[in-house]
């Protein structure tokens, strides 16, 4: 048995969500291979050497990974995956773009988004908003899996170096081209890697409001989330999203603030360690799962929990 | 050109889902289903496409049992031209669902395949990524927007911190996020006007693809309820927990 996880990157260290995935890779037992690609990625070759339980690190380096496709990914995974018992990565949107993508040219199912590893081919994984989960026994010969990070610790460094192996890039993708991306400039921490998030919701009543907890967040080293329905309203980008369809994540403190508590964003939060609700309405569903619950006009609230910080 | 847009029929999503009992499953019986809210905006942006003059004919699809239909008729509804149910009582996974859907591609020849990123009922994200590997065409997934122009396709994606912008050629697989568009009503003339659409029915059977399972579900369980807390009376009480009960700042 060997599995080999598909490790995003930013060129220099291996993402938290990555590193979740080792976690997993590691649980399932085997030799742990770690696969990464990018374009002058040298560093994050190593650091994933680091890591401890990899048995070996595969670097493939080409300007044609600087963003990499699904299909250009899936063609690399291809020259590869047949060696393994497991195919595994994170369930970020890189991870959930791609690993369909391979599981089908494998002819096999994926599972997607686990939140633990029960056998080497069975697996626990959120369905309905995580109002249920189930239990899958996958039963393709080659396992693809894409993991839940907030579900797993992220792997840790150890005393030994894996070797890394030079693997040659795969086909350049046909048909479509990166044309460019925006990505959203902040100094904060990343919502899935943050110990602390401030969530907005419909409640916050405008995009200008928003900022209110900017100021929070900033006195708490937090990240900024939101709820859909604030997403939905133009309050904030898509990116800040925390729910069912938007970024699972479970930090050691997550303020709600003008969320009422919807399934699809307790779907996304409810992981959280400790969890703070401020809401004008105090029977908002929200205050049903937070450990402590403030029942006041967020516009007040706020400002004066910033203030005294 | 013609765009194919794939619809499924899901607990609708106001509503909480329920495990049964004997955790064999989760409660459908008696519950209303909704198209899959994702799926909604897939043929909204289908039918913009159309109305723009860029597309000429929106088909939409689903697969699944007989109710699936009325998932059909409100995407005709919708806007879309005509409709295509490929009949089945098996349990489907998603590769059994893109093997499907690349039948009736290989058919009804698309150049443009909506479907909406995730449904919400079994939440596992790979249909459209893997019919696009099926039929060998390149993918964008998770668009907020979509400009059809010179024989191509520029998505722009959803992806974490921020957007992405792809380039496509022509046949290619969408799938789409929420910010897309906002999918318009149904309104009542347009039922009645979708009950005259056409709509063929063909048995899953005839298309010769394998629906043997691949995965086995042991159990389906309700995850552990989480306990509400206490209620503090003001910011100083929040902060004095936060302090010196939880001790997290």
């Amino acid at each position: 048995m060997s599995v080999l996880v598909i490790a995003e990157h930013d060129q220099a260290s291996i993402k938290g969500a990555a590193r979740a995935a080792i976690s997993a890779a590691l649980q399932i037992g085997g030799d742990v291979h770690v696969l990464v690609a990018g374009h002058e990625c040298a560093a994050a070759a190593g650091a994933a050497a680091r890591i401890a339980g990899v048995a070996k690190v595969l670097h493939t380096d080409s300007p044609d990974y600087a963003h990499p496709l699904a299909e250009q990914l899936t063609a690399l995974v291809m020259n590869l995956a047949r060696d393994y018992s497991h195919v595994l990565a994170g369930a970020t949107a890189l991870g959930k773009n791609f690993m369909p993508r391979v599981a089908a040219e494998l002819d096999v199912a994926q599972v997607s988004d686990i939140t633990a590893v029960v056998a080497p081919d069975t697996f626990v994984r959120p369905i309905y908003a995580g109002n249920a989960l189930a239990t899958v026994k996958a039963l393709d010969a080659i396992k693809v899996v894409t993991v839940r990070g907030a579900a797993f610790d992220p792997a840790r460094d150890g005393g030994a170096t894996a070797p890394v192996e030079a693997v040659p890039a795969g086909p350049a993708a046909e048909g479509v081209r990166f044309v460019g991306q925006s990505l959203t400039q902040s100094a904060r921490p990343e919502l899935t890697a943050a110990r602390v998030i401030v969530s907005g919701g419909r409640g916050m009543g405008s995009g200008e409001n928003f900022h209110l907890l900017d100021a929070l967040a900033d006195k708490l080293g937090a990240a900024v989330g939101a709820s859909r329905a604030a997403v939905d309203a133009g309050y904030a980008p898509n990116d800040y999203q925390v729910g069912q369809t938007g970024k699972i994540v479970a930090p050691e403190l997550y303020i709600a603030v003008g969320i009422s508590g919807a399934i699809q964003h307790l779907a996304g939060m409810k992981d959280s360690k400790l969890i703070v609700a401020i809401n004008k309405d105090p029977e908002a569903p929200i205050f049903g799962v937070a450990d402590y619950g403030l029942a006041a006009d967020l516009f007040e609230a706020v400002p004066q929990l910033t203030a005294a910080l | 050109m013609k765009a194919l847009i794939a619809v499924k029929r899901v607990i609708d999503f106001n509503l909480k889902a329920r495990v049964k009992s004997d955790g064999s499953g989760v409660e459908l019986s008696g519950v209303k289903m909704s198209m899959n809210p994702f799926d909604e905006i897939a043929v909204e942006e289908a039918v913009r496409l159309k109305e723009a003059g860029v597309v000429t004919e929106v088909v939409a699809v689903s697969i699944g049992v007989a109710a699936c239909q009325e998932t059909l008729r409100t995407a005709l509804a919708l806007g879309a031209d005509r409709a295509v149910l490929v009949e089945t009582a098996s349990e489907l996974e998603p590769l059994h669902v893109a093997k499907l859907l690349k039948a009736v591609a290989d058919k009804e020849q698309p150049q443009l395949v909506f479907l909406g990123k995730q449904a919400i009922d079994d939440d596992a994200g790979q249909t459209g990524q893997m019919l696009a590997a099926l039929l060998r065409w390149p993918q964008a997934t998770f668009a907020s927007k979509v400009a059809v122009a010179n024989g191509g396709v520029e998505v722009t994606r959803e992806v974490d911190g921020g957007l992405e912008t792809l380039a496509l050629k022509l046949p290619a697989v969408v799938t789409v996020d929420l910010r897309l568009n906002e999918p318009r009503y149904v309104t009542l003339p347009n039922i009645m006007k979708a009950k005259k659409k056409p709509l063929e029915n063909i048995a899953a059977a005839t298309l010769g693809v394998d629906l043997a399972p691949r995965t086995q579900v042991l159990k389906v369980s309700e995850p552990a309820a989480r306990a509400g807390g206490v209620k503090v009376a003001d910011v100083a009480a929040l902060l004095d927990k936060l302090k010196n009960e939880a001790k997290v700042i």
